[in-house]
């Protein structure tokens, strides 16, 4: 278990109740190292997520966010350590997941047609494909752009496309990148509120972030990272309202570079 | 000479040094049939060959037509057969990692300067009848020079596509593995997005095909309403003096050329625009 990331017995046992209705968790990762030409980026990272609320993966720009979710879902392999869903290894998991980038990567087609990729590529039927694609239209509030091409979409509405497309099929575990970064107001709270419907919905999400506000306002359970070391993870009202870690205080002060 | 490179004795064991000399006197023979000394008698027409060369082009002279007719048809082809196999190839080269990758990758950009002339050569000695697949009997046909152009163009449009898809997978790679897509269906979403600049390098390809003379003179043999295409005919009519049909044959291949590379450029320009 990672220092800082106590867990009471009560607790775990809550979140074992949980599991029952979730093949692929508890999420756990046991002294996983990963390190790119003999530089460390994720150093002895162990943690064990068991409830399916949203796990929000905090730190300042560099920490090892990014890392650390490609990790989880398979982009990446540990160089040392283990990650495992359930009793999933990342790979098989893999297939019941879908994971947006930091920066939205979407197809050079319409936004219809970025979620008929994923739908073809998933071998859904034919006849069942538009049905899908409308109802994630509505979902992410893109109903009318259908038939624009995705690249000439706003950031906001990028973002919002990136997310509807991962969960087009629902999957069972969604891993947003920070889905919010470099968003107006306006923006961050549509995108937040389709992470909210989705997670409430019962997919579990887990998502990274450098804003304290949005981890306040959307996390259950929140993972603090800093140079590629998780120094707390608590849930979010303990983790906000009386930090264990100095470093995670200092950050939530203010005092760290977000 | 024909003849004589039919007889069992010069098909027993050739030299290459025998087929070059053989080959280039069969071409010697077919241009001879044409009278060589009309380049002197010709020569004070050519200020009003430009003029003639215009009418040619606005009659619509069957002649010419058929030229640039065979010559779109050979080097259409020779693109369509190139790229169904350097599209794939391209692909496959930029997604797979095997050992070697880096050799093939700097072989096949090497291999977009291929000499018209000894691709020409290489497939004559294929094609001749003492070669493996004279049996054929492929030689100084359209297709002979539908062959040799596909050669000379594949390295082109393999190459090309391949730097096309190997960006576009920098940026699509970490999705389509997200999304567990198989090789197959990470090749087809990218053929399908690069789709403008791949057909940017299919045109560079069919540009290079149109303007070459080297291969199709050698496999093709410039025979008279067989195997004329524009290059061929430029060079014969012009060494022969008949400057009006050469300069006709001249000015459609360099509006076909230029058009070409211009639409080249405004297709990628605009898809680049529009699709980034
Ligand atoms: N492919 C790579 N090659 C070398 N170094 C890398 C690579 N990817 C990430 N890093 C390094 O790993 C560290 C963590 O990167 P990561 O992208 O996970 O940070 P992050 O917490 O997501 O930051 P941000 O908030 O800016 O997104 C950084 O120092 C980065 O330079
Ligand atoms: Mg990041």
């Amino acid at each position: 278990m990672a220092d800082g990331a106590p867990h009471t017995e009560a607790r775990e046992y809550e979140q074992r109740d949980s599991i029952a209705k979730h093949p692929l968790l508890p999420l756990v990762a046991r002294g996983v190292d990963f390190g790119i030409n003999g530089q460390r980026i994720i150093d002895d990272v162990s943690f064990w997520i068991g409830s399916s609320g949203r796990t929000v993966i905090l730190g300042p720009n560099g920490a090892g966010k990014s890392v650390m979710l490609r990790l989880c879902h398979g982009l990446l392999k540990p160089t040392r350590g283990e990650i495992r869903w359930g009793d999933m290894s990342v790979a098989d998991a893999r297939e019941q997941q879908a994971m947006t980038s930091q920066k939205p990567v979407l197809l050079r087609r319409t936004v219809n047609d970025n979620l008929l990729h994923v739908l073809r590529v998933k071998g859904v039927p034919l006849g069942e494909r538009q049905a899908l694609v409308d109802a994630a239209l509505e979902q992410a509030g893109l109903t009318d752009l259908g038939g624009r091409h995705a690249r000439d979409l706003s950031g906001g509405q990028q973002q919002r496309l990136a997310i509807a497309r991962a969960f087009v099929l629902k999957p069972k575990v969604l891993l947003l990148d920070e889905p919010t970064a470099n968003l107006d107001p306006a923006a961050v709270r549509g995108v937040e509120e389709l992470i909210g419907a989705i997670g409430a919905a019962g997919t579990k999400i887990l998502m990274t972030t450098h804003d304290i506000a949005q981890a306040k306002r959307l996390a259950a359970d929140v993972m603090f990272l800093n140079q590629g070391r998780l120094l707390e993870h608590a849930p979010a009202m303990e983790f906000f309202s009386s930090p264990k870690d100095p470093v995670a205080a200092r950050f939530l002060a203010g005092e760290l570079p977000a | 000479m024909v003849r004589c490179w039919r007889s069992k004795r010069a098909s027993e064991r050739m030299t290459l040094c025998v087929l070059m000399r053989t080959g280039f006197r069969t071409h010697e023979t077919i241009w001879g049939r044409r009278r060589p000394y009309d380049r002197f008698s010709n020569m004070n027409e050519s200020p009003s060959a430009i003029g003639t060369a215009l009418s040619m082009i606005a009659t619509l002279d069957a002649d010419l037509f058929e030229i640039v007719l065979l010559s779109l048809q050979v080097s259409l082809g020779a693109v369509a057969i190139a790229s169904i196999i350097a599209l794939p190839l391209g692909a496959l080269i930029a997604l797979q990692r095997f050992p070697g990758r880096r050799a093939v990758v700097i072989l096949l950009n090497a291999m977009m300067g291929l000499p018209p002339v000894v691709v020409g050569l290489m497939v004559y000695v294929l094609l001749s009848r003492a070669g493996p697949l004279g049996s054929m009997g492929l030689l100084f046909t359209p297709t002979a020079m539908v062959i040799a152009q596909s050669i000379i163009v594949l390295p082109i449009i393999a190459a090309l596509s391949r730097q096309t898809i190997a960006d576009l997978h920098e940026e699509y790679g970490e999705y389509l593995r997200s999304l567990g897509c198989t090789p197959m269906q990470s090749i087809a979403t990218l053929l399908w997005d690069g789709r403008f600049r791949l057909l940017t390098a299919i045109m560079a390809g069919f540009g290079r095909a149109i303007a070459e003379v080297g291969a199709v003179i050698i496999v093709g043999g410039n025979i008279q309403h067989s195997t004329r295409v524009m290059t061929t005919t430029i060079a014969l009519e012009t060494s022969k003096g008949n400057l009006a049909l050469a300069l006709g044959l001249g000015v459609m291949l360099l509006t076909l050329a230029l058009g070409i590379n211009a639409a080249a450029l405004v297709i990628s320009d605009t898809a680049r625009r529009r699709y980034g």
